[in-house]
């Protein structure tokens, strides 16, 4: 009977249902693109490293696992490294951070192609000239790309010679030594890739590697990917509490602005309901079932504007922003939309239960 | 009908402020009203009726004075005693009808009965015969699918009355039930509330300024200045 009553109560009031369910559903969406886009953008990361080949990866020291760094580190390490025993092969990028997401990554086409297999291209092909650059399919497709256009990026004009397949290295890519003198950093690297001549070595060389350079941040491929997760990125955890806080308040003034307007207008009712028995923990149920129902519906359509939202970003900018869809997130999502709303209905529910019967009677 | 008054009210006063003056409602009213009986409470307005029954109702307290409904003297009952006598000792008619405008005639009467009766399967039970009988009478069997801004103000009242007697309670209390209709719907209500205390025993306390109204009643009791005259 109370659902009946939760329900007809919905129904009388359309348009503030609609909007409350839309306010809660925005809510939801806020929480589980920006998650989404952080699975997406690392799980893209993690996809490109794996799809360098190597077997290990050495970066900077104090450098942050996922990070646009510039090229601190000599190039005469790569002979160093690549003496090791069990060092099949070792080459290095050189990266320049670009505006948003996006950077440039110098390489060595052999090394690379020796430890990746090369590139798999879909247009074009490799490096011909200084100025040459290839990007991969998502980001030709974003900025409408085709081998021979002219592109201007960091102050520099640079001619598409290839379109690879998407999940190696990175998007963007140009001669290494054409990189290094352009951000005046000649003979440094970002990053160091290390090929061991055998699967059953790469710990052995990692030990060995993290003994002789102590002081550089050095992992195995599967190590390093595992750690590109949100718990381990600490900026993108703290970005992510603050959404969540952000969430909760929305779905807080939402549902109590609501709520508190639903209990003023029916006052009367209250007063009715109070008259013939009810309890005061029957209209705090009702009103926390018309909530609950509220934030359940807003989490439903909140879920499904995520894939609008998804469909928006692979088609507007599949290069810079990709976004998955993090089943895990969906009821971490509807629990805070739910704790948002049920803290917001803790106010007008309290105003509701302290009515005064006869005067709600009265009430006009 | 049985000599032992059902309803005892004695000596109340009830003090209330409206802004910065104190208003004295009652001013030690006493009256006693036994099972069975239909009784209307005729005065002008301010005469203190409303009050006398707001406080016989238990939706307000009195500031002095006992009164005892079915031998429960309300006067040291706590909130969730008042609000269980106001479950299934109590039903209520108003002037305004008081339906719920978002459930059809059905669901109110159905929300009252699950309110007095509910288990925790939150399940309500059907209507007995008795009470199907009673909706029969009142004419409204017909109209029960549909919602209150859908039935006239006769029609509203007679689910009212239905709603007030789903839980059989002891009493009925009418608060100027024809206020609102017109002269023939009036009759009609007035005709039914009397009928029914005739064939169920239904014990009826009806607060009115309509002397006419007040006919249909077994007995009259005049209130002035908060005081039975």
């Amino acid at each position: 009977m109370i659902n009946k009553l939760v329900l007809s109560n919905l129904g009388h009031r359309p348009v503030r249902t609609v909007l409350s369910v839309l306010a809660i559903a925005v809510e939801v969406t806020m929480i589980l693109t920006l998650v989404g886009v952080s699975y997406g953008t690392l799980d893209g990361t993690a996809q490109r490293a794996r799809g360098v080949g190597a077997d290990l990866m050495i970066r900077p020291p104090g450098s942050a696992i996922i990070g646009l760094s510039t090229a601190p580190m000599s190039d005469e390490l790569i002979a160093f490294v690549a003496s090791q025993p069990h060092v099949a092969l070792a080459t290095g990028t050189a990266i320049q951070p670009l505006s948003g997401f996006d950077s440039i990554t110098g390489l060595d086409i052999d090394p690379f192609t020796k430890m990746s297999g090369g590139f798999n291209f879909l247009e074009g092909g490799p490096f011909q000239y200084d100025q040459d650059m290839l990007v991969d399919e998502y980001y030709a497709r974003e900025h409408k790309l085709h081998v021979g256009d002219q592109v201007k990026l960091a102050n520099h004009v640079w001619r598409v010679a290839g379109i690879f397949e998407s999940g190696k290295l990175a998007r963007i890519c140009v001669r290494l030594s054409v990189l290094q003198d352009m951000m005046g950093n000649q003979h440094r690297l970002s990053q160091i890739y290390v090929k061991t001549d055998s699967p059953d070595q790469i710990q052995a060389v990692l030990s060995d590697l993290r003994t002789k350079m102590p002081t550089y941040q050095i992992y195995s491929m599967e190590e390093f990917t595992s750690l590109l997760s949100i718990s381990s990125v600490g900026l993108l955890r703290n970005f992510i509490g603050v959404v969540i806080g952000v969430a909760v308040i929305v779905g807080f003034i939402v549902v109590f602005m609501a709520m508190y307007t639903a209990v003023l207008e029916r006052t009367r009712e209250i007063g009715i309901l109070k008259a013939v028995g009810a309890s005061p923990w029957l209209i705090l149920d009702l009103l926390f079932r018309e909530t609950l129902l509220l934030s359940v519906l807003g989490t439903i359509v909140g879920i499904l504007l995520t894939y609008v939202t998804q469909w928006l970003m692979k088609h507007a900018v599949p290069s810079s922003l990709t976004q998955e869809t993090v089943y895990l997130w969906w009821p971490i999502a509807g629990g805070v939309a739910i704790i948002g709303a049920l803290l917001g209905v803790v106010v007008p529910g309290i105003k509701a239960v302290r009515q005064d019967a006869t005067e709600a009677l009265s009430y006009e | 009908m049985s000599n032992t008054p059902m309803i005892q009210v004695r000596n109340l006063y009830k003090t209330y402020r409206a802004g910065e003056v104190d208003v004295h409602a009652l001013q030690g009213a006493s009256l006693d009203i036994v099972r069975g009986e239909f009784v209307a409470i005729v005065g002008a307005s301010g005469s203190g009726k409303s009050t006398l029954f707001n406080i016989l109702g238990t939706l307000t307290p009195p500031t002095s004075g006992t009164v005892t409904i079915n031998g429960k003297d309300l006067s040291n009952l706590t909130n969730a005693e008042r609000t269980e006598l106001r479950k299934h000792t109590v039903g209520f008619v108003f002037q305004k009808y008081n339906l719920l405008p978002t459930l059809t005639a059905e669901d109110n009467i159905r929300m009252v009965q699950y309110i007095g009766t509910r288990n925790k399967s939150g399940k309500t039970a059907q209507f007995t015969p008795e009470f199907k009988e009673i909706l029969e009478v009142l004419g409204i069997a017909d109209r029960m699918k549909h919602k209150p801004r859908a039935l006239s103000g006769g029609q509203q009242q007679r689910v009212a009355i239905a709603r007030a007697l789903v839980n059989g309670p002891a009493i009925v209390l009418a608060d100027e039930p024809t206020g609102n209709l017109d002269s023939k719907n009036s009759a009609a209500v007035l005709g039914l509330l009397s009928d029914l205390n005739k064939r169920l025993g239904q014990t009826i306390l009806m607060i009115t300024h309509d002397r006419e109204a007040a006919h249909y009643a077994g007995r009259s009791i005049e209130m002035r200045d908060g005081q039975i005259v």
